[in-house]
């Protein structure tokens, strides 16, 4: 892999500037909302405002029946369905409009259609929809009672799936003295991207296609299940992904009202459009997140973790997502609970409840920033317990560097890093020392000042073994990249991936760049249009840089290959004096630039060589890691916080974090990808919630009442970073997409128990909001005077 | 979402917007900065069927301090208050109020007299000026008439406005040079609604307000007697009992924020 093409340093590791941030600082960028076409129709939905309940009769405005669509008006529309093959596991149809029942407020009833968005929304709430009201199930440990209401009546219970692990804990227990147990919750809430959902649709005569604009990560699964929910060939279907104002994994899975808008513009032959309203957002879009833990950790009073044990609890909503299943959580979570830890026995039982809220879906992180708040706050206990700093129990308990590989308790296989390293460098970096002695002089403010950390190892780039494991019907295979000289020598390069904020056109011309020398500003990154662009699963789990990356560099070392040989001929010498390097083919006799081979190539073949290959300047070529069973990034966050004890109000007052992600492809961009990340940990930690009433009533459906971190609530990150190569894939990357999220709450968390620990208190529900900090803290009050009396 | 369709008539002096007002056929509503209005309407809790819009009234957009007295129009954005143009100790107050007002785009259009005729309990202006004292100016077909802030508001989003009247402004009182004042208030982020308003005003008597309540802001007369037998500090647990006192509905939590608010706003006030 010797490429040495790279000279002018916009290659691997280089800070270059954002090419798309062009167009989208001069509001240039065309996101679905843009679009426009002359009788295009505008949609809004009927959604349910019962959580639980039959549906009795839809009564249609009068004079407007023929604007207003239920399932039953759609034939050929299927409901949407993810199996899974993991042990016991229960689908469950997921109805794009209902379908004689409603499981959640929110849930599609009919949808409107009318010239503009108002007309519609005037429509939607004209019509009447009787219900038989049903008891809700709002709860997920509620769900678990035996006589608790069934969401889907075919089932015995409410319970999706259960994972089970089992170990020995006896060969531990005269060494495990020390058994730390905790409950923890941690609370749904909703992704929040800039730009929330979208869908342009449109049927081409023509062609006789479905032309489908949607703001989506994933553009050729979309293809995929809008032809199997709406009974369409694939090759009836086209999706392209325009500029998508983040995603965060609400837009890696088929909406419903993607397949409506679909089976309304064939049916109606008009372009249709819907643009979901924040409201729609936060009620039923994007909920994520919410899972409960009882946890336990055995270990030696050195602080030595011998044995983890917990329950983890899912509440997976009401309908399983497609393509990802509402198992992904669960599964997730059981294979990532022990962490960077190395253990000698593991329980875990995982069960996935379903719920009347609206679904779960993948988050940024998924499933991991829960478990590791879960082990990470646990640990700190444990820390607290013993009297031994919680840095120094992770640094014992870590996976050694000199282990690596290392296949874990939960059967990751570790590929590299020195995760004890980040702990140390972050302990540093927050002032660890200082802060412990500042602890000693109470403020004269009265806040209390606390310092924590969150660890953790992130499985990224999952490859086609894992994702099988986890059961789904989709399964990532051999990523590929198409690359192609232009006449004038310029490079395009499509992938079947998509950017919707991570800077791919960049760091992908970068990886052109780093293989060819070409300037990235020459490189055309193609993505987001299943017409243009190979098949590709998409962007989500980390995958992108690693997986479509690793398909650039291959495509362009063939089509180096295929340059040089062209190049020889013209410069009339051996194969082997010639090479790529700098955007030109060179030699000890002159050189060749890419123009030139690209001018012979399609203007003026009778120059080229006889042995020239016919496949000419365009390669497609596929890519996975070997072994693929991911590349694991790591992290250490660390933080200190301030608590108001008299209203329980936190604040961050400075955050450090020290990240391995491998070799780093842009550094501005893994800074920025982890300080959003970072911030969304904060908001899981401080501020987002997804709250419902005791009848299924969402009590956050505006930013009124759901709080998003904000710039004032953003600290100065501090970052470092290590480098630590994965073996398995091109030029050692790994993923890190999402890692930013993962331990914030965890960190937090910590800080803030660390802050009340001389009042004996601890947190243990996000967000820590200041009424949960208050209760913390009146709890440990009552408790002392109890002990006292 | 969008709003629910309505009327809008564009007045361009006080007399055309009271005739609006009173010929309107169904439910009417007045904007004038349409901070909140805007928002109700697009989520359709507001469902008006005509809107008057007073953005363009010749008028109540004034400042004038004369003697002891203060005159505020009722168009009067947040941020020019913000921005000093209220002067003496009492422009600093309502400046430091001002500038705590949601965010900077918001307070360029957001007007006083919108904010205390809307009477959100969670907003800032109600609970500020009660502390303050003075009477609110209204305008209505019989002519002119006013309320003192005391007693305006009478719940959330109710006041003493009859449904054909307009809230054209403010008179209130002009603190003096010395005169201390303290304002606290309890969110979660800067700019968000307040959990818990605390504000205290030193002017010829103590007066001291317990915001962002469920209902109306109210004084805490408790607070006010301290304050006037010279007190300069409030503890957490003697604000928590005086403001019990006045309204047992409060929560533990709920209690303890608006009892922390009043304490710090009187911390303030005496820094």
């Amino acid at each position: 892999m010797a490429d040495g093409g790279a000279t002018d340093g916009k290659g691997i590791g280089a800070r270059v500037l954002r090419k798309e941030d062009a167009r989208h600082l001069a509001g240039r960028g065309k996101f679905t909302g843009d679009f426009r076409r002359p009788g295009q129709k505008e949609l809004a939905f009927v959604r349910s405002p019962v959580a639980h309940g039959r549906i009795k009769s839809v009564t249609k405005p009068a004079g407007f029946e023929h604007c207003v669509f239920t399932t039953d008006d759609m034939p050929g529309m299927l409901p949407m369905r993810a199996p899974s093959k993991m042990p016991g596991y229960k689908a469950s149809d997921y109805p794009a409009l209902a379908i004689g029942k409603v499981r959640f407020v929110g849930e599609p009833i009919a949808v409107c259609v009318a010239d503009t968005r108002a007309e519609a929304e005037d429509l939607a709430q004209a019509t009447q929809v009787e219900f038989e009201e049903l008891a809700p199930v709002v709860d997920m440990l509620a769900a678990k009672a035996p006589d608790a209401p069934r969401i889907h009546e075919d089932w015995d219970s409410n319970l999706v799936m259960e994972t089970f692990a089992d170990d020995d804990f006896g060969k531990i227990a005269d060494r495990a003295t020390v058994v730390i147990k905790r409950e923890y919750r941690m609370a749904r809430h909703a992704m929040n991207p800039m730009e929330g959902r979208a869908v342009f649709a449109e049927w081409d005569d023509r062609t006789d296609q479905l032309m489908m604009w949607t703001s989506t990560q994933v553009p050729h699964l979309i293809r995929t299940g809008l032809a199997e929910f709406l009974g369409l060939e694939q090759k009836q279907v086209r999706v392209i992904a325009p500029d998508v104002g983040g995603g965060f994994g609400c837009k890696a899975l088929l909406q419903p009202e993607e397949l409506v808008a679909g089976w309304l513009t064939r049916h109606l032959e008009v372009p249709v459009r819907w643009i979901e309203d924040r409201r729609e957002h936060l009620v039923t879009g994007a909920n994520c997140r919410e899972h409960h833990y009882f946890i336990t950790i055995h270990a030696t009073p050195e602080g030595r973790m011998l044995g983890l044990d917990c329950d983890v609890t899912v509440d997976a909503g009401a309908y399983s997502v497609y393509p990802f299943t509402n198992g992904l959580e669960g599964a997730m979570a059981h294979g990532n609970l022990p962490g960077p830890y190395d253990l000698e026995v593991y329980r875990c039982r995982t069960q996935t409840m379903t719920t009347n809220k609206p679904p779960l879906m993948p988050y940024r992180g998924v499933a991991r920033p829960g478990v590791c708040y879960a082990m990470e706050m646990t640990i700190d206990a444990l820390a607290r317990e013993i009297g031994v700093e919680s840095h120094e129990i992770r640094k014992m308990n870590m996976v050694k560097e000199s282990a690596m590989p290392f296949m874990s308790i939960a059967k990751k296989h570790f590929d590299s890093g020195n995760y004890a390293k980040s702990v140390e460098m972050a302990t540093d970096m927050i002032g660890f020392d200082d802060i412990r002695r500042e602890q000693q002089t109470p403020p004269a403010d009265g806040r209390l000042i606390g310092v924590g950390m969150g660890s953790y190892v992130e499985q990224t780039a999952h490859g086609t073994s894992v994702f099988a494991s986890w059961g789904v019907a989709m399964v990532p295979g051999y990523e590929q990249a198409t690359v192609r000289l232009t006449p004038d020598g310029g490079l395009e390069l499509r992938i079947g991936v998509q950017s919707h904020g991570q800077g791919m056109e960049t760091s992908m011309a970068q990886m052109a760049n780093e293989v060819l020398g070409i300037d990235p500003a020459a490189v055309t990154v193609t993505h987001g249009d299943t017409g243009l662009t190979p098949y590709s699963t998409g962007t989500y789990a980390s995958r992108s840089m690693v997986m479509a990356g690793g398909a650039t560099a291959r495509a362009c070392r063939v089509l180096a290959e295929r340059m040089e040989i062209i190049a020889a001929h013209l410069l009339q010498c051996e194969r082997a004096e010639v090479s790529v390097r700098g955007g030109k083919v060179v030699s000890g006799k002159g050189e060749v630039s890419f123009a030139e081979i690209g001018r012979v190539w399609y203007l003026n073949p009778d120059e080229l060589p006889d042995d020239v290959d016919q496949g000419g300047v365009e390669v497609t070529m596929g890519y996975r890691p070997e072994p693929d069973s991911g590349a694991f990034t790591y992290a250490s966050h660390a933080c200190k916080v301030a608590v108001d004890v008299d209203t329980g109000k936190v604040k961050v007052l400075d955050y450090v974090i020290v990240e391995d992600c491998g070799t780093i492809v842009n550094p501005m961009i893994v800074e920025g990808q982890t300080y959003g990340g970072a911030t969304q940990g904060i908001g899981t930690a401080l501020f987002e919630e997804s709250a419902y009433d005791a009848d299924g009533n969402p009590l956050a459906s505006t930013f009124a009442d759901y709080m998003m971190p904000g710039t004032t609530d953003a600290p100065h990150y501090r970052i470092d970073h290590m480098e630590s190569p994965s073996p398995f894939t091109e030029y050692g990357i790994k993923g890190m997409g999402e890692g930013g999220t993962i331990p914030t709450p965890a960190a937090i968390g910590n800080a803030i128990n660390d802050a009340l620990k001389a009042i004996g208190a601890e947190v243990n529900e996000t967000p820590f909001t200041p009424r949960r900090v208050r209760a913390a803290i009146i709890a440990a009050q009552k408790n002392q005077q109890g002990d006292a009396a | 979402m969008k709003s629910a369709k309505f009327d809008h008539q564009r007045t361009t002096s006080l007399a055309d917007a009271l005739a609006a007002l009173g010929n309107a056929d169904g439910e009417a509503r007045i904007m004038g900065g349409g901070q909140s209005l805007g928002p109700m309407m697009n989520l359709r809790l507001a469902q008006p069927d005509l809107l008057i819009d007073i953005s363009r009234v010749a008028g109540l957009d004034g400042i004038d301090m004369t003697g002891s007295s203060l005159l505020i129009g009722a168009r009067v954005t947040h941020a020019r208050i913000e921005d000093g143009e209220v002067p003496g100790v009492t422009g600093a107050y309502l400046q430091a109020v001002a500038s705590g007002i949601s965010y900077r785009s918001v307070r360029n259009r957001g007007t006083i007299g919108g904010s205390v005729a809307h009477a959100d309990p969670s907003a800032d202006w109600p609970s500020a000026l009660l502390a303050l004292g003075g009477e609110v100016t209204i305008s209505g077909q019989g002519g002119e008439r006013r309320m003192p802030l005391d007693g305006f508001q009478i719940g959330p989003f109710a006041t003493g406005l009859g449904y054909d009247e307009i809230l054209t402004g403010f008179d209130l009182p002009v603190l003096s040079d010395g005169a201390k004042w303290g304002y606290y208030k309890v969110n979660r982020k800067p700019g968000e609604f307040a959990d818990a308003i605390g504000a205290v005003v030193m002017g010829p008597e103590p007066r001291a307000v317990c915001g962002a309540t469920e209902s109306a802001p109210f004084r805490v007369t408790a607070i006010e007697e301290k304050l006037a037998g010279g007190a300069t500090e409030l503890s957490v647990a003697d604000a928590r009992d005086m403001i019990a006192a006045h309204d047992p509905g409060f929560d533990d939590y709920d209690l303890q924020i608006h009892a922390v608010a009043l304490s710090r706003a009187v911390g303030r006030a005496f820094a």
